[in-house]
């Protein structure tokens, strides 16, 4: 037995010479972490594979990127508490802010590294209510209406939740003008929601799998998989008024990939989002591309309404924070005041 | 010779029936729904959710995160059990109280606590990070929160057994030359085997099941750091039903299989089981 294992030896011996030269010549494997939000599931595991392929085709090495969802704050919590994430890829410029405020991992500045406010998709919200829409849902203003049940996770944990806050109170505050009848249009629609989910994934799973509520405020992305992917048949997208350009960032995290040494790759998976094979994934995925080409091809699947923004309307996402979704804040207020 | 119970025959057929009824509603059925829900697109569609690498990758932490708590935890429950049961000592109460512990932290704010001391913000976050050791959010810290929840199951079960038995066997063997060592292998160990068996297959059963406090500390990295429990949520929330349902049975085999393991050998050790008492 013995002698075996001296043979064994020996030879690994005379043999690892030659796997080491082997492994020179092809670039060492790369391993990047993407840690995103929840609805991106299905978008990131084609532009993963993508961007696999491209990399491996153009500089021969192999490339795996590991994925991890979740609401975005809570995602962005991790982060901050360590998870290796090469790059971050979350619902909302705030929650990236976070990252770089509490854990100094990148710098404050990083929005602008990139293109388009460091955005390569956008979307927006939108209302999925049943087939043939029973409740006769057409805009926020029927979201008060007594019985109709609004499906809508928890802006303290949910990115997208805090997109559904917005764009309701975009639109009050367009429709009623004063704070003060914004506020009792929000009291008024958060008497309607039953429950508050943790992510959007959550809210779309109590929506589409457990049957309940009327109508659910959700991602375009998100309900366009709920309609063609879930239940065909079973749901109708109706598109309000107005609503909000949801613009969920990319960033790279800096103290990350300079430890991992991986910055390299993941600076080129983030440009690759900006390619137009990457665009058009985005856009197959419901997401609505930036890219002018891409976006007039893939302008039938996207209906068209008056959007406003996080920076035009709200003052940016600080401020927004500030005044809505931070402890005593406007959620605050309106939610103690609907369970009333 | 009397039957212990004098009840009718209509009252114990009752209670008997109460108990079945019951089992099948809360147990039997869910358990039944979940194994249909896996195969309910046929055989092959759940044999290729299993040989997902992500699926395969979640087995393999599983089993893996049990190999190392498992042992750990035996080594510690017989060590502890070993301490309160035969011996006097100042503070044996609060002994028994701290083992206790982990029984009594839900595990989120066990899964938490880790967080606190091992976070990039923790205690010892920042040293650990300084010198590349790596434990959040990685394997590590799974199986450390697993270690922590299932602390309690060997030594609880031990315990009161060892209580029971006294120490005059120990005592004998003492008094006849044996050493520490040699009382504890010939005369206790034997004593004990079938709490400490029933004690492990607990333990093994509770690691792999183990939701809550693997959540918090995970980091839910695909193909890296998802149990099985994690995994199935996963595929839940992606609305792969076949596949989330195809390792929820898996998990739920495991746990059969363990089951079926301790009746085989309580089965075949009838007659020493029923010399210890048990």
């Amino acid at each position: 037995m013995r002698r075996f294992v001296l043979a064994g030896l020996a030879a690994s011996l005379m043999l690892g010479p030659i796997a080491l030269d082997a492994a020179k010549a092809a670039p060492a494997p790369a391993e990047l972490l993407n840690v995103s939000y929840d609805p991106t599931r299905e978008l990131y595991r084609s532009i993963d594979d993508a961007f696999a392929a491209q990399w491996k085709a153009k500089t021969g090495q192999q490339v795996t990127i590991r994925q991890s969802h979740g609401g975005s704050g809570a995602q962005a919590r991790s982060v901050i508490e360590g998870a290796p994430a090469d790059v971050v890829t979350l619902a909302l410029g705030y929650d990236i802010d976070s990252i770089a405020d509490k854990a100094k991992l990148l710098p404050t500045n990083w929005q602008k590294r990139l293109p388009h406010n460091s955005t390569p998709y956008f979307s927006t919200i939108v209302f999925l209510v049943r087939k043939g829409n029973p409740k006769g849902i057409h805009d926020w203003g029927d979201l008060i209406k007594p019985g109709v049940q609004v499906i809508t996770p928890n802006p303290k944990t949910s990115g997208g939740a805090r997109w559904n806050y917005l764009a309701a109170w975009g639109y009050a505050k367009k429709t009623y003008g004063t704070d003060d009848k914004v506020r009792d249009y929000m009291v008024k629609l958060f008497r309607n929601v039953p429950v508050l989910d943790s992510g959007a994934r959550g809210a779309t799973t109590t929506f589409v799998q457990r049957g309940q509520g009327d109508v659910l405020l959700a991602w375009e992305n998100e309900a366009f998989l709920a309609v063609n992917e879930l239940g065909k048949g079973k749901f109708d997208i109706v598109v309000p008024s107005v609503s909000i350009k949801a613009e969920p960032p990319v960033a790279l995290v800096d103290a990350n990939v300079d430890r991992k040494g991986t910055r390299k790759v993941a600076e080129a998976y983030l440009q690759y989002l900006y390619t137009r094979p990457a665009q058009e994934i985005i856009a197959k995925n419901y997401y609505r591309p930036i890219d002018p080409v891409v976006a007039a091809k893939t302008a039938a699947r996207f209906p068209r309404l008056q959007l406003f923004t996080i920076d035009r309307n709200f003052g940016g996402w600080a401020r927004a924070q500030a005044a809505h979704f931070a402890d005593g804040g406007s959620f605050d207020q309106v939610f103690a005041a609907a369970k009333r | 010779m009397r039957a212990a119970t004098t009840e009718p025959r209509a009252v114990r057929a009752l209670l008997i029936l109460i108990a079945i009824g019951w089992l099948a509603l809360v147990i039997l059925l869910p358990l039944f729904a979940v194994f249909v829900q896996a195969f309910e697109k046929g055989t092959g569609a759940f044999v290729d959710a299993i040989l997902q690498p992500d699926a395969l990758a979640s087995i393999r932490l599983t089993l893996l995160t049990a190999a190392i708590v498992v042992p750990f935890n035996c080594v510690f429950g017989i060590a502890a059990a070993w301490a309160v049961a035969k011996h006097d000592f100042r503070g044996r109460n609060l002994l028994v109280s701290l083992i206790d512990l982990p029984f009594s932290v839900s595990p989120v704010v066990a899964g938490l606590m880790f967080v606190l001391l091992f976070g990039a913000n923790g205690w010892f976050g920042p040293w650990l990070m300084a010198h590349g050791i790596r434990i959040m959010f990685a394997v590590p810290a799974i199986v450390i929160a697993t270690a922590f929840v299932t602390f309690p199951y060997v030594a609880r079960e031990l315990i009161p057994l060892m209580i029971a038995q006294g120490r005059a066997e120990e005592e004998a063997a003492l008094t006849l030359g044996a050493n520490g060592f040699q009382t504890f292998w010939h005369v206790t160990l034997p004593n004990i085997r079938w709490g400490l068996l029933y004690g492990v297959l607990l333990t093994n059963a509770r690691a792999m099941g183990e939701f809550g406090a693997v959540s918090v500390v995970s980091g839910h990295i695909r193909g890296l750091t998802n149990t099985m429990p994690l995994h199935v949520e996963v595929l839940y929330n992606e609305y792969n039903f076949v596949g989330a349902f195809a390792v929820a049975s898996l998990l739920a085999c495991l746990a059969l299989v363990t089951l079926g393991a301790k009746t085989l050998l309580e089965w075949r050790h009838r007659d020493a089981l029923a010399a210890t008492g048990h």
